[in-house]
């Protein structure tokens, strides 16, 4: 296979890495935690339906939850132990809101429920393969843990020509990509073939980022043992930039395509996930397992033992701190995610989801907060913005408000990544602008559509009772004509009634 | 002179026929603007406007009899849509009507309820569910929070309670109004 020349994206940054601190030791395993706190929404989409009761024993891999609706998966007990309640509970959540959790007490056995592996993928139908991993839990293990069973289906409309694998994990501090693929590789490999096969694709393209040259030869040698495909795939090298692990960059920078506004790759023909997530496949497919843990990076300058930890779904966020020995004191907030696109978050039993990818406590050269200053329209957000938006219009249509002006800009083209705000030299935090006016637009959106409804049902209603007021006049039309009718008949019959008694009157005379 | 006349006659004619004609055959159902007007109000069908409903003040707006910032629970939001509709200059709510309030959602105390079916009459969605001498309950989803069911119910068993967002409707904060002093203070608190 030759090598293809590399695209790029335009703008973007070259970031400080601070990826060593956390890659210095192996993946290590959490400790089972006593407690399991499991919020119902742990995926884009429907919150899956509880289907255990309080009280209940389960077994690790036992479904406790089910998926509703088409955009779901499916939650599972990540270790054995009693349902202690179903309850609201804080989620790690950029609002600080509370969610319906299930919350189960642990017993430490770690016992397992039966499992149905199978050993040759290639005797089940690819809706077979997808309706496992949608049993299993699966979701985007990147960060915005989209259904991944959505994303084999190669549909009817569409022809998957590429499966990208995104190993780039651009985002400085992050490294649990970096380690799976060091420590897992064959466990990808086994899940990237079933995902082939699943989305019928034609070739794989592995991309990774070249800050790390461990993944990329782990990777290599775990293909060079599988013949067969090592002919339809191969590993790109890219250069570090970040956010060449957006997905549309990622695509941009690996087939010099891109993906249409509005658009999905699929349209061109490419599906793209994680490398977790594969590993997370070939785990459901080959070994029945479903998802019940993730690797988290626990970064950060004031973490003293940093380092990539497999933890359970629902595990307290302090335990993992605790465990990791941290300067950081109770109550105090830290970031979930990267520095650039992570939400700082506060509270001390927050639980880790399937989303959770990295929890960052002290960032190195950190910006002190300072009253921003006005834009003075120098252009430079509009020179690193990865999609090729104008971040300073954008800015001004979001502080005055007017939301379709925004849309005209393409706002929700925005990826987040925050290299606007990055080079701002007013230091005006752009991002939250956009974050702002996307939600507001989405709420306006939600609020159109219930006032739609509330209209048909008030026009539904007037009609209803127009209906029913002219069904009442037609009522007492008909009878107050029946009672004409009935008095004239009376009448008519009290005339006949005379006229009988004259006539007999009249025969009798005659007699 | 007189071909000049005649031509002019002509001319005339023919578009006059042509205008009758397309007068009938391309005529506009009902008021368009009305419409309009009506797709940006909230339908909470309240009447803090004073009209009976959003349409009857829809069609007030069209007629030029009422202003645009008599709408509470459209808000500021609401009264920018239709001074852009309208090409007018947005002005302040109207404080006859009343503030602009968060969302409010309608709960009936359900031990309490007689079952005297006022407030089914009085809702505009019929958003109430309930029959004479059997408990009410209010259908969440479709409440407007128009607070018209409140002062009918004779044992006041009906409370209006904010709408708490949950994280899949919740919405990022205007930064405008987070100073870099707040977020100090919130950080050492």
């Amino acid at each position: 296979m030759t090598q293809q020349q590399l695209g790029s994206f335009p703008g973007g940054l070259k970031l400080p890495g601070h990826k060593k601190r956390s890659t210095q030791m192996p993946i290590r395993r959490m400790p089972i935690s006593k407690r399991l706190i499991l919020p119902l929404q742990q995926h884009i989409g429907e919150a899956a339906v509880p289907i255990v009761e309080v009280g209940e024993k389960v077994l690790k891999g036992q479904r406790v939850a089910r998926a509703e609706g088409h955009v779901s998966v499916c939650l599972h007990a990540p270790t054995s132990g009693v349902i202690r309640a179903i309850a609201d509970h804080q989620v790690p959540h950029p609002s600080g809101l509370t969610a319906p959790c299930i919350m189960i007490e642990t017993d430490g056995e770690d016992r397992w429920i039966e499992r149905d592996p199978v050993l040759d993928f290639r005797s089940l139908s690819s809706h077979e393969i997808r309706q496992r991993v949608r049993e299993a839990g699966i979701v985007g293990l990147g960060g915005a843990g989209f259904p991944s069973f959505i994303k084999l289906n190669p549909g009817v409309r569409h022809h998957v020509e590429t499966l990208l694998i995104n190993g780039a994990e651009c985002e400085p501090y992050i490294t649990c990509d970096d380690m799976i693929m060091r420590e897992r590789a064959a466990g990808i490999i086994e899940g990237i073939e079933i995902m082939m096969f699943a989305l019928r694709a034609k070739e794989c393209v592995i991309a990774i980022e070249d800050n790390k040259p461990e993944s990329i030869s782990a990777m290599r040698f775990a293909l060079t043992a599988n013949k067969a495909l090592s002919e339809t795939t191969r590993i790109v090298i890219i250069p570090t930039k970040y956010p060449t692990g957006g997905e549309k960059q990622l695509i941009q920078v690996v087939t010099g395509k891109q993906v249409p506004s509005k658009g999905l790759p699929i349209d061109i023909g490419i599906v793209c996930h994680n490398p977790a997530t594969a590993y997370a496949v070939g785990r459901a497919i080959r070994h029945g397992e479903p998802l019940l843990s993730r690797i988290v990076t626990v970064t950060g300058t004031d973490v003293t033992h940093a380092g990539n930890f497999e933890t359970l779904f629902g595990t307290p966020i302090r335990e993992l701190l605790e465990f990791c020995e941290t300067k950081r004191q109770p109550d105090e907030p830290f970031i979930m995610g990267g520095p650039m696109m992570g939400y700082n978050l506060s509270g001390d039993d927050l639980p880790i989801t399937k989303t959770s990818n990295c929890i960052l406590v002290g960032v190195d050269d950190v910006a002190i907060a300072s009253q921003p200053l006005p834009c003075i329209r120098c252009g430079e957000c509009a020179a690193a913005c990865p999609a090729s938006l104008l971040p300073q219009q954008l800015y001004w249509y979001s502080r005055s408000k007017e939301f379709d002006k925004t849309e005209e800009y393409n706002l929700f083209d925005c990826i987040e990544c925050g290299c606007c705000d990055y080079v701002c030299p007013s230091k005006i935090p752009l991002v939250s602008y956009f974050r702002f006016a996307k939600t507001e637009i989405m709420n306006q959106e939600r609020e159109r559509r219930k006032s739609d409804i509330a209209r048909e049902r008030h026009e539904n209603r007037l009609a209803r009772q127009e209906r029913e007021r002219l069904e009442k006049e037609e009522r007492q039309k008909q009878r107050k004509a029946a009672l004409a009718a009935s008095k004239a008949a009376q009448k008519k019959a009290e005339n006949t009634e005379t006229e009988s008694t004259t006539e007999t009157a009249a025969v009798k005379e005659d007699n | 002179m007189l071909t000049a006349i005649l031509a002019l006659t002509l001319l005339a004619l023919i578009f006059g026929l042509l205008l009758g004609y397309a007068s009938v055959k391309f005529k506009v159902e009902g008021d368009p603007i009305v419409e309009q007007i009506d797709k940006l109000l909230p339908q909470t069908q309240c009447g803090q406007c004073s009209y009976a409903g959003c349409r009857p003040y829809a069609e007030a707006i069209a007629a030029g009899e009422a202003d645009i910032n008599r709408c509470p629970p459209g808000g500021e939001a609401t009264i920018l849509a239709l001074a852009d509709l309208l090409d007018v200059e947005p002005k302040p709510l109207d404080e006859e009507v009343g503030a602009e309030k968060p969302k409010m959602l309608a709960v009936i105390d359900e031990a309490r309820c007689i079952g005297c079916t006022l407030c089914i009459q009085a809702c505009p969605v019929d958003a109430i569910l309930g029959a004479a001498k059997h408990m009410h309950t209010v259908i969440a989803d479709e409440c407007t929070g128009c607070e018209l069911c409140v002062a009918p119910c004779p044992v006041d068993c009906i409370d209006m309670v904010r709408t708490t967002p949950s994280p899949t409707t919740w919405r990022w904060p205007d930064p405008e109004h987070i100073t870099v002093q707040e977020k100090i203070e919130e950080e050492q608190a």
